[in-house]
């Protein structure tokens, strides 16, 4: 993690720039269960849906180790590597 | 046995002031007012006070919600101004409204935190049994508030004032995963080239270059009007690749910038892309490695690269000034990214341009221009005398703008050694060059009157409505020689001297201004 001092007068949030949306599904996609109970529920349900309307995909699951910190930045750049997108089941 | 809670001396509305510890039991309460249940809180608090079991010092955290609070409640305990949070932070407060219950040297003997209506009456009970309070009429359970105090708007300015840090400055985390260069050019904190990522070590090491307080304000940059601190200024330095030593030509000069007679603003608005020319003089030019001679108008030396660049980019970062936005420049200029230089003083055979001014050649000065192209060349490698020389400078003056263009700005020109060497053999002083530039640039006024061969110039109307004195006037290229700033820099070999063209001079633009270095 680098900090850096903002240099500007401040009055603009600090914001990030969203990748670029692609306009259509292909190649691998990554599901992140975050451990909160029954993402994976959600997530199961949803890899069919993926499964049905988008054949031609591969599905990833990944899990973290805990809801309550971030991924491990080993978990990350797996994901990252590996695929094209994420979804992640955020909460309860 | 506990320590106390941290003393301190507030406020209240009308200016008195209220200590802590009270050498009595006091009960120490902290509320805002867009806090329901502080308000809740409020009447029970004043029933306290009445009773007369304990007296109570609240210290509210806005100073216009305290203002309401008073009118709302009438409290007659004292309503501390906590706005600057201070009390807040060293006390701790996470969740307001906080009743802190404390004996006369300050240590807590019990607290409250936000409404439990049992826990209150419980209390009450223990350390107010006097209090008139209808328990019934009041909500079994109210949450508190978040506190001020740990807003992440205010607490990392908190902390770091806590801890007496220099670094106020918001702090923003580049996750591991991200290019922090990439991050920087993302945010738009560079003039498109990489910059030095302003590290809070960094920074600390900039701020070392000065003895001045990081958080005094320097100036205001327009058009934002930010407040210019040294240590925001210490930041883009860091960002510009600066050196601490270099700081205190960047501070001085953006307090030169910043004034109305230089008038920043309309040098970054005019669409004709004006930007400041940064000429030093002084002892501080090699103290710091500042060029003055070979290349010295081009790249190459830190101190000269980068002190330009962190004015600019302060202008850009803190000024708010971005192309696009309020900087509207048709074309822009290279001068944009950075240009500053040191007048070579001991090649001279003149007073250098600070004693000119006014400052003596002790002190380290820095004059800016309010420049809109250049340096452009002026190549005479035949004039022998200062008479030929001064008249080739003063056609390629003509150039500035329009040939026939005249009486519209300053410039500066760069004169080098060996064109020094021509001019000091024949005796030429500064005032010398000066009057024959505007003696050989003096045209009669039919001469600048805009024609079918080329449009730009005098209207025509308005020169068919002077009369025959009028017309008959000569005209020089400046309005003054004052105009014409003339400075000794460059390699000892080649004939070539630089010209700075202004952007709008005198009141209606920008006039140069000087500032002294404090080091």
């Amino acid at each position: 993690m680098t900090t850096i001092l903002d240099p500007t007068d401040e009055r603009v949030p600090v914001a990030r720039r969203i990748t670029p949306r692609p306009g259509a599904i292909r190649g691998n996609v990554a599901l992140l269960d975050i451990a909160k109970p029954r993402g994976n529920v959600l997530l199961d349900r949803l890899e069919t849906r993926l499964a049905q309307r988008l054949p031609g995909i591969t599905v990833n699951r990944y899990a973290k180790p805990t809801f309550t910190k971030p991924a491990p930045e080993a978990l990350r750049r797996d994901i990252r590597e590996a695929n094209d997108f994420v979804v992640e089941a955020l909460a309860d | 046995m506990t320590a106390p809670l941290p003393a301190f001396s507030l406020a209240d509305m009308a200016g008195t002031n209220f200590a802590f510890p009270t050498g009595a039991s006091t009960l120490l309460c902290f509320v805002k007012e867009d806090c329901p249940t502080c308000n809740l809180a409020m009447p029970l608090l004043e029933a306290l006070q009445a009773s007369g079991d304990m007296p109570v010092l609240a210290a509210g955290q806005t100073a216009d919600g305290n203002r309401t609070l008073i009118e709302r409640h009438a409290p007659t305990f004292p309503l501390l101004d906590d706005s600057i949070l201070k009390v807040s932070f060293a006390h701790d407060v996470e969740t307001v409204p906080l009743v802190l219950l404390a004996d006369g040297d300050g240590r807590e003997l019990d607290r409250l935190v936000g409404f439990d209506r049992d826990e209150w009456r419980t209390f009450f009970e223990a350390h107010a049994p006097n209090a008139e309070v209808d328990w019934d009429a009041l909500p079994a359970w109210r949450p508190g508030c978040g506190s001020m105090s740990q807003d992440p708007l205010f607490a990392e300015r908190l902390r770091a004032e806590s801890e007496n840090s220099p670094l106020r400055a918001r702090r923003i985390e580049i996750a591991p995963a991200d290019d922090v260069h990439e991050f920087l050019f993302d945010q738009g904190f560079t003039d498109g080239l990489p910059v030095v990522p302003p590290t809070p070590e960094r920074v600390l090491r900039m701020l070392a270059g000065t003895g001045r307080d990081s958080q005094e304000i320097v100036a205001k940059i327009a058009p934002n009007y930010a407040p210019a601190t040294v240590e925001k200024i210490a930041v883009n330095a860091v960002l510009a690749g600066c050196e601490p030593e270099h700081l205190p030509v960047v501070i001085a000069a953006i307090e030169a910038i910043c004034t109305r007679a230089f008038n920043i603003h309309g040098v970054n608005a005019t669409t004709m892309g004006a930007s400041p020319v940064l000429v030093v003089n002084g002892p501080i030019r090699e103290r710091i490695g500042l060029n003055m001679r070979l290349g010295v108008l081009g790249q190459g030396t830190r101190a000269n690269a980068a002190i330009g660049r962190a004015v600019r980019l302060a202008v850009r970062n803190l000024g708010g000034a971005k192309p696009g936005g309020t900087e509207r420049s048709t074309l822009g200029n290279p001068m944009k990214f950075t240009m500053c230089f040191a007048e070579w003083e001991e090649r001279s055979p003149w007073e250098p341009l600070h004693v000119e001014r006014g400052y003596d050649a002790s002190d380290s000065v820095v004059t800016v221009f309010a420049m809109s192209s250049g340096p452009a060349l002026c190549v005479d490698q035949s004039s022998r005398s200062a008479r030929q020389l001064a008249g080739s400078f003063a056609l390629s003056l003509e150039a500035a703008h329009h040939v026939r263009a005249h009486n519209a700005s300053d410039a500066l020109l760069v004169v080098s050694p060996e064109h020094v060497d021509t001019l000091e053999r024949d005796g030429f002083s500064k005032h010398d060059i000066r009057e024959h530039i505007q003696r050989v640039t003096a045209r009669p006024l039919a001469e600048l009157v805009a024609d079918e061969d080329a449009g730009g110039g005098l209207s025509p109307a308005r020169f068919e409505a002077m009369t025959e004195q009028q017309r008959s006037r000569r005209m020089p290229k400046f309005a003054s020689k004052d105009n014409i700033h003339i400075v000794v820099a460059g390699a000892e070999a080649g004939k070539f001297s630089g010209i700075f063209h202004g952007w709008a001079g005198g009141e209606i633009g920008s006039i140069p201004v000087s500032q002294r270095i404090e080091e």
